[in-house]
């Protein structure tokens, strides 16, 4: 494990804000002239505007060169660390995005496939988006799977509508209007289930690092409409009394939702369905190897369910029959729309591509890798002046990710997590994953080695925190002035949440700052 | 792929490798990690999926699958409805493709500051477009984007109905309707539909004040609707919102504002819309991707469910960088207690997106939008001018028109078919969202059709209508 930092510089562009950029008269992009016989036939296209309507300023845009344009973006690639070291963001699951899927996915017969074209005229991609299904159904043990949400919080709030018309269909829906999650279980579930009209309830830790089963029970009732959780939770502890949990809801009336987050962790090993969920969502974008996309996407959360909750699903579903494929939009105990259209369908085939690429051995040999690289750096990391490891009753081995605190080396140091944060990607090594808020405890930090980063990365990680931690023991300033080596250096405190300083537009920060354009 | 092969995705799938790190953990096997899950969790039997493929192998079943699809480039298409075809350059998608912007999660704004900087000239440019100076980070559609505004304005009134246009998309307002929550939950927003004028496809103003009352928490409205018509009483629209003391959220098509004049000119208080046209290809529906607009008030930036980034200098004087702006009111900072929630969106569209404003320019959206009514008032006309086929509202539309059948005695799915015989995708068949407009179908026309497509779709009408 013992390995020296490596040097590193961000690349130092100091790129201007392209709102400052251009010259007046410059052309990034050309039209070309209206045809004569148009123009003659269809008249002055200011004329076809209702004058009410007709826009009589000039955007404020920039007038730029295609180059100029094209390099300027490129720089803030350049920009951008991310994957480009080793970036082990707790519960991002950072994947190899493999380069064929991309190349596959950006073929114009995608590309150029517009969603209410004839299913006759879409048949590959439909093939392609009920080949997912499938594989889906064999991970989870689910019936029937759909893709329409751009995210695992829309797939979430895909559950909390499922929720709402399976219940509305006994006529329960009024009585139940309680929701039961997890502190550990990701934000987005009690946030969609509260934004979907459910009152929330969070049910917090016992030492063992989950809820327990008598502070379910008290929380069940005949007003429980779901079980929304994760298992294991970003600290990588798995809760073994799931089944139990499930067996408890389902008495009280209730469904049970699988958020499969952190499915790196089990992947192979357990199949929601069998522990007794009713439900689950996959994100396509991380587990099954298509891009974060810098945070965003497009992104997809492949929500599956059992039979009986299949005819509420979002419409339509792509169906087979004998060699064709078919948009099933006739679904009249539907939800209805949860975003428009049929999902980021791109998303969908490179997370096909990843699975055939990985095979049954591969997806079983990533969950192995993840679990056994996390521990490995869990031996490493412990032996780092300063961290500890949460919830020290939970003795046994974690999944695929650990959470520590950095508690100790802040008391004897007064360098906190955000800090370590910031001179990590003095190293090239991205900044490393806090914990949601909020945090259970002081000074969290969740690194996921997952399976794609070889070891002399994991003891790159490993040795970049040791030496942080000796600075943080002899010279503090360094890493409390941190980061050196970067595009920028750091914000000042605040500026974005005041009032008076928050800017989310050019325009708005040329009127808070009284600057002239 | 035998087990003992390296895969070329995972570094550490050397065995040699893996007995070292099991070493170092002091366990003979990776079993023994598992142990916190109960045997009864455990699936019996290996999973049971397709054989895996080599690159060449996979590369070779992909492109077999896709060729069975037929794109709008090997045909000629007028669809539209939520999803269109403008021209995307060249150099927008080598932006968008770089490896560079595929990042886990925020990062920091000193090491993620490239990306972080792209996201706020999206903003920036689009709040130029708009004439509006608070933008927040993309949501996932139009739709979605359209479910959040109805949100915050019952927030901010505390009133709990919304009245919407019918000439809506049935697919937004289906995803409307579940973000305004059924009527048996305690904070369900109800729905009322406001009629359109069958003769203009603009909103029946008699209606609208019928709707109208102290109960309306936003009027919402499209401009262009999604019949295709430009709502030219836009400005009296929004006058009886706000004398109701209701709020104004007009949805918009950004391709139309170098011609069109935003909607914060003529009264709208939150605005939304789609930014799929500006740089992002079809995708089979998932190039969709949506954005939330206002006023920059405090009132309004504080009901936001999105993510902001706001420019801020840095602790070196002179410099700026960019961060999460009110990161703590949304569901990542407050969990249910937050606005509405927040997740994975469509943040690479984002980045698209800034490419594309920052080539068109003031000029490019201009011409642009020009090019874009010529050519579809000029196919509007052509067709209109077929035995059997008339325009429903022939004047004061962008891109999209209703075309009728019912003078040819043909269905819209007959005709689509004869089209499509001949290598034209025809509108999207609107017979089973508007029955009031009997055979109709939604055609759109863009700056890609040229003169000779037009008269392409206008012959091969011809011969279908009189088969």
């Amino acid at each position: 494990m013992n390995m020296k930092p490596k040097e590193y510089q961000a690349p130092v562009w100091n790129e201007p804000v392209i709102m400052e950029m251009g010259h007046p008269g410059r052309r990034g992009m050309l039209f070309p002239p209206i045809e004569a016989e148009i123009r003659d036939q269809a008249g002055d296209a200011d004329d076809l505007i209702p004058a009410a309507l007709r826009r009589q300023d000039k955007p404020g845009l920039p007038e730029m060169s295609e180059p100029e344009v094209l390099y300027h973006y490129l720089r803030l690639s350049q920009q951008t660390l991310g994957m480009m070291g080793t970036s082990l963001f707790g519960t991002c699951t950072m994947k190899y995005n493999a380069q064929i899927n991309e190349q596959l996915a950006w073929r114009p017969e995608l590309t150029q496939l517009h969603p209410l074209q004839h299913e006759d005229s879409m048949q590959g991609a439909l093939e392609i988006v009920h080949n997912m299904d499938l594989v889906l159904r064999e991970l989870s043990g689910m019936d029937r799977f759909v893709f329409q949400a751009g995210g695992g919080a829309e797939a979430a709030f895909t559950h909390c509508a499922v929720t709402r018309a399976y219940h509305a269909s006994r006529g329960e829906l009024e009585q139940r209007d309680e929701i039961i999650t997890t502190i550990q279980t990701h934000p987005c579930n009690p946030a969609t289930a509260a934004a979907a009209g459910f009152k929330v309830i969070t049910l917090m830790l016992d030492e063992d690092g989950y809820p327990s089963l008598d502070a379910l029970k008290a929380a069940v009732s005949n007003r429980t409409a779901a079980l929304m959780v994760n298992n294991p939770d970003d600290m990588g502890v798995y809760n073994p009394e799931m089944k139990e949990w499930i067996r408890i809801v389902h008495e009280a009336g209730g469904l049970a939702f699988y958020d499969a987050a952190n499915f790196n962790g089990t992947m192979s090993k357990v199949r929601a369905r069998e522990i007794g969920f009713d439900a689950c969502m996959f994100m396509l974008h991380k587990t099954f190897g298509a891009p974060k996309s810098g945070v965003g996407g497009p992104a997809t959360g492949a929500y599956g369910c059992s039979a009986e909750l299949a005819p509420f699903l979002p419409a339509p579903l792509v169906t087979r029959e004998g060699d064709r494929y078919f948009l099933d939009h006739d679904r009249p105990r539907s939800v209805g729309k949860i975003r428009e259209f049929l999902g980021n369908v791109q998303v969908i085939l490179k997370a096909y591509a990843w699975v055939r690429a990985m095979g049954a051995d591969g997806i079983a040999q990533a969950s192995d890798i993840s679990v056994l690289a996390n521990n490995y750096m869990e031996k490493g990391l412990l032996s780092i002046r300063g961290v500890n490891r949460s919830h020290p009753e939970a003795k046994l081995p974690r999944l695929e990710m650990t959470r520590y605190s950095l508690e100790q080396m802040k008391e004897e140091t007064g360098v906190d997590v955000h800090d370590v944060q910031n001179r990590m990607t003095d190293f090239g090594v991205d900044a490393m994953w806090t914990s949601h808020e909020p945090w259970l405890l002081p000074e969290p930090f969740t690194p996921e080695a997952g399976e794609m980063y070889g070891k002399e990365a994991l003891d790159r990680w490993i040795a970049v925190l040791a030496q942080i931690s000796d600075e943080a023991y002899s010279d503090p300033q360094i890493v409390k002035t941190a980061p050196h080596n970067q595009a920028i250096h750091r914000l000042k405190p605040g500026v974005t949440d005041e009032p008076g300083t928050r800017a989310m537009t050019w325009r708005a920060f040329k009127k808070k700052r009284s600057l002239s354009s | 792929m035998r087990p003992s092969t390296a895969h070329p995705y995972m570094a550490n799938s050397v065995p040699a490798i893996q007995q070292e790190m099991l070493a170092a953990v002091g366990v003979e096997t990776i079993e023994e990690l598992f142990v916190q899950i109960p045997e009864d969790h455990r699936l019996a039997r290996p999973l049971d999926l397709p054989p895996a493929l080599t690159e060449r192998e996979l590369r070779r079943h992909i492109v077999e699958t896709l060729a069975r699809n037929q794109t709008t480039e090997q045909n000629l298409s007028f669809l539209g409805a939520g999803i269109w075809q403008h021209h995307v350059p060249a150099a927008v998608d080598e932006v968008v493709r770089r490896n560079e912007w595929l990042t886990s999660i925020f990062g920091e704004p000193s090491s993620d500051h490239g990306r972080n900087q792209a996201w706020f000239e999206f903003c920036s440019q689009l709040g130029e477009l708009l004439n509006l100076d608070l933008v927040g980070l993309p949501v996932r559609s139009w739709g979605t984007a359209a479910g959040h505004a109805m949100r915050m304005a019952a927030r901010l009134t505390a009133r709990s109905e919304v009245v919407v246009v019918r000439a809506i998309d049935p697919e937004r307002l289906s995803v409307i309707r579940n973000y305004c929550e059924p009527p048996e939950m305690a904070n369900h927003i109800a729905i009322r539909l406001v009629d359109y004028d069958p003769a203009t496809g603009l909103i029946d103003l008699d209606d609208l004040r019928a709707a109208v009352n102290d109960q309306t928490a936003a009027v919402y409205f499209e401009v262009p609707s999604y019949l295709g018509v430009i709502e030219h009483q836009a400005s009296t629209v929004a006058a009886i919102a706000r004398a109701a003391g209701a709020e104004t959220i007009v949805g918009v098509d950004p391709i139309s504002l170098g011609v069109l004049a935003s909607p914060a000119d003529y009264g709208a208080d939150i605005v939304v819309g789609t930014i799929q046209p500006l740089g992002v290809h079809l995708h089979a529906g998932g190039g969709l991707g949506g954005f939330i607009a206002s006023r920059d008030e405090p009132r309004y930036a504080e009901e936001y469910p999105t993510l902001f980034i706001s420019i801020s200098e840095t602790l070196k004087p002179g410099e700026y960088g960019f961060g999460l702006g009110l990161f703590h009111q949304s569901s990542y900072g407050l969990r249910d207690k937050g606005n509405d929630w927040t997740g994975h969106s469509v943040y690479m569209w984002a980045i698209a997106a800034t490419t594309y404003m920052a080539m068109m320019g003031p000029q490019g959206f201009a011409d642009v939008g020009r090019l874009i009514l010529q050519r579809a008032h000029h196919a509007a006309q052509r067709l209109s001018r077929i035995d059997g086929i008339r325009v429903h509202f022939p004047s004061g539309f962008f891109k999209e028109f209703v075309v009728n059948f019912d003078g040819t005695g043909k269905t819209v799915s007959e005709i689509n078919r004869g089209l499509r015989a001949l290598g034209i995708f025809g509108g999207k068949d609107l017979r089973g969202e508007f029955p009031e407009l009997g055979e109709s179908a939604l055609f759109c026309v863009t700056e890609i059709h040229t003169l000779s497509d037009i008269e392409r779709l206008v012959g091969a009408l011809k011969e279908v209508t009189t088969k």
